[in-house]
């Protein structure tokens, strides 16, 4: 049993030896606060209402939004848009549609579009961003992460600490520095950016303080954008997590009970052969 | 208690069938009357567990391969349709995704328990043989399924894992061109990946009727690995085991839940939100984390061939581990020094596990090659040698003994 103990220490300790050693360049980015997070976590409307904003007058310049359509911003759990008020804005983009005769046109949209893209394809979105098309916003959030590392991602398990997405598109909207830190070469056509893996950004500074005017006398800086516009891809990446963490609690409950009532049954049946 | 003839039909019909067919007879003499040791724990309710989640997968992968296009042009935007235009699609998909996690946290407790109890020695070799065949059969579904996805670490996974073949000397090439069905991975692959994945689940299905059929023949093994001697060791399946069956797998279905529903995307690898990019290499390659423990043995030794051959061997000698074991006592209760050895088996697959994720340099390439040494030493060297070595403690007369005076 000692020897156990003794071996089983060992093992740890050379784990732990292990995590030591730093891996990548990339520094972690702050761990916001955000009214989504955790198992009774909502979306706040008016932060998704702002946040659209942000990606309508700014992001959509470059940035796509392939997989949502305008009727999402009406649905429940996300911006809270009224029926009419998601007729309106989509009513102010254009689609490419056809006509009866087969010709190309271009139509108001309806809410059943999906958002148009900036660009016609992959090679002009390439070609008006210095070699680099600008990926796709629908699912942005999910597919950006940092490492947490050993033992804070066993720990994340039980904290249901989820934001990696969030924070990190959060601080690389504050991340850039101009002129970047002397002792580093960045290459042309790049900007230096604190939180971007390598730090050499091919995207200049999206957003500056003032320039998104808001309704609802929210602060215009870039402190706020910043959480606005993450938080609004949250969303779109994930259009119905409002609805998944109701659901998830009722079936918790109903698995607890279930369990409960399946362990009393487990003892007494089993209480005549001990 | 046990025995086929036990099994009276109630009505009318059950007896006109039962002359006909003796299903009725069949499945009275297999989950009801069946005799399992009376002091099985919990760790014996992973079988059951395991054919829930088999359950699970078959019935989620039916409905999410009726909304899913297999074409690379179209693989990754029908998931995100079903994710957000599907009714509940997004619940289903990420009960499956999960539910391969779960799979597999199931199938390494059960492969666990079996080798700390000595389950897989005589008379239950076959028994363990099929477990190593459906534990390769989850490994290839597992990883055919990630692949469907289409994204980023689905693709690049799938590059990878196929290019293992072409270490194979002069035909290797060949052989991947063949998997591939083209010079890359592209469309056909999809293809035949996702019609594999829909196959493989039905054969697992088949070995898992040919598993339980053995386990039927040989009986369970128990905590203290003797053989059960009289009425007085055994209960009978249902009520006792299927009971306890029940409240282990909702408590196991609660873990189940807060992944799906809390932390869905936990286990999974953010990369795969970005859509495949043959011209994009991600940064690091990760498989899913359950292949993550021979991803590590792969990548510690440098010979391309000779990692291939360590990565398939590592599983292969699975099967051959009623004969590397060469002691007579079953459990490690009674095997102070093998319970030593398994232990350190344990941390050392866990520590592949988690190097397996980390990028193949430095002190995570020393400790890999520690750890990997130690995986086919503990097959190959150690068990053969604790048989013959070995003190091992008084075993108890019997199963009821080992277990009554306890509570007395």
């Amino acid at each position: 049993m000692k020897t156990k103990t003794i071996l089983a220490c060992a093992a740890v300790a050379a784990l732990a030896a292990l995590a030591a050693p730093a891996q990548a360049e990339q520094v972690p980015p702050p761990a916001l606060k955000w009214s989504f997070s955790g198992p009774f976590g909502k979306f706040d409307e008016a932060q998704l209402q702002r946040g659209f904003k942000i990606y309508r007058e700014v992001c959509s310049n470059c940035h796509s939004l392939n997989l949502l359509s305008f009727r999402n911003l009406g649905e429940p759990g996300g911006p809270g848009f009224s029926e009419a008020q998601v007729a309106q804005i989509a009513s102010e983009y254009k689609i490419n549609d056809l006509d009866d005769s087969g010709q190309p046109i271009q139509r108001p949209g309806r809410p059943a579009d999906h958002f148009p893209a900036p660009f016609p394809n992959e090679l002009a979105a390439k070609a008006a961003n210095g070699g680099t098309a600008p990926p796709d916003m629908s699912t942005l959030a999910k597919a950006r992460t940092y490492s947490r590392g050993f033992p804070w991602f066993l720990i994340d398990m039980v904290t249901q600490y989820q934001e990696q997405g969030p924070d990190y598109i959060a601080a690389i909207l504050k991340g850039y520095k101009d002129p970047p830190p002397a002792n580093f070469k960045l290459p042309p056509g790049g900007h230096y950016n604190e939180y971007f893996p390598d730090h050499n950004i091919a995207m200049p500074q999206p957003l500056q303080d003032g320039q998104v005017t808001y309704d609802d006398g929210s602060p215009q800086t870039l402190e706020q954008y910043s959480k606005d516009i993450a938080a609004f891809l949250v969303w779109a990446a994930e259009p119905h997590m409002v609805q998944r963490k109701r659901v998830g609690f009722q079936v918790m409950i109903f698995l607890i009970v279930l369990s409960g009532l399946l362990y009393f049954t487990k003892k007494k049946v089993w209480s005549a052969v001990h | 208690m046990s025995g086929p003839s036990t099994y009276q039909p109630q009505n009318g019909f059950l007896q006109w069938l039962e002359k006909r067919l003796p299903i009725g007879g069949l499945i009275h003499s297999s989950f009801v009357a069946y005799p399992t040791p009376r002091n099985l724990n919990y760790w014996w309710t992973f079988g059951g567990i395991l054919a829930f989640m088999l359950g699970v997968q078959i019935i989620t992968g039916i409905v999410l391969a009726m909304h899913y296009t297999p074409h690379v042009d179209m693989a990754f935007n029908s998931v995100e349709t079903i994710m957000r235009d599907v009714n509940y699609g997004w619940l289903l998909r990420y009960i499956h995704a999960n539910g391969a996690s779960m799979f597999f946290l199931a199938g390494y407790i059960h492969i666990f328990r079996g080798m700390y109890y000595g389950s897989y020695k005589e008379p239950r070799e076959v028994l363990w043989i099929l477990g190593v065949i459906l534990y390769l059969l989850m490994m290839a579904t597992g990883f055919m399924g990630y692949v469907l996805v289409w994204g980023q670490m689905s693709f690049w996974a799938a590059t990878v894992i196929t290019n293992l073949f072409s270490a194979i000397p002069g035909v290797g090439e060949t052989i991947v061109t063949w998997l591939w069905g083209g010079y890359a991975v592209g469309n056909p692959t999809l293809n035949r990946f996702f019609s594999l994945h829909y196959l493989l689940p039905f054969v697992i299905a088949g070995v898992v009727v040919l598993h339980v059929w053995a386990l039927h023949v040989v009986g369970q093994n128990n905590p203290t690995g003797i053989e059960p001697k009289s009425d007085k060791d055994t209960v009978p399946f249902t009520p006792y085991a299927t009971v306890k069956d029940s409240f282990f797998m909702a408590v196991f279905c609660i873990l189940f839940a807060w992944f799906v529903f809390y932390i869905p995307n936990f286990l999974g690898h953010a990369d795969n939100y970005i859509p495949a990019n043959p011209a994009v290499t991600p940064a690091e390659i990760v498989p899913e984390w359950y292949y993550l423990p021979f991803y590590a043995i792969l990548r510690s030794i440098p010979d391309k061939l000779l990692g291939v051959c360590a990565l398939f061997g590592s599983i292969a000698i699975l099967a051959f581990l009623p004969w590397l074991d060469t002691s007579r006592v079953r459990s490690a209760r009674y095997r102070p020094l093998y319970r030593q050895f398994f232990w350190l088996f344990v941390i050392a697959c866990l520590g592949l596990g988690w190097l397996g994720s980390k990028p193949p340099e430095g002190w995570y390439v020393v400790f890999s090659r520690i750890f990997t040494a130690y995986y086919f030493g503990y097959f190959l060297i150690v068990l053969p040698l604790l048989g013959i070595f070995e003190k091992t403690k008084p075993l108890p007369n019997s199963i009821s003994e080992s277990v009554l005076p306890a509570k007395a």
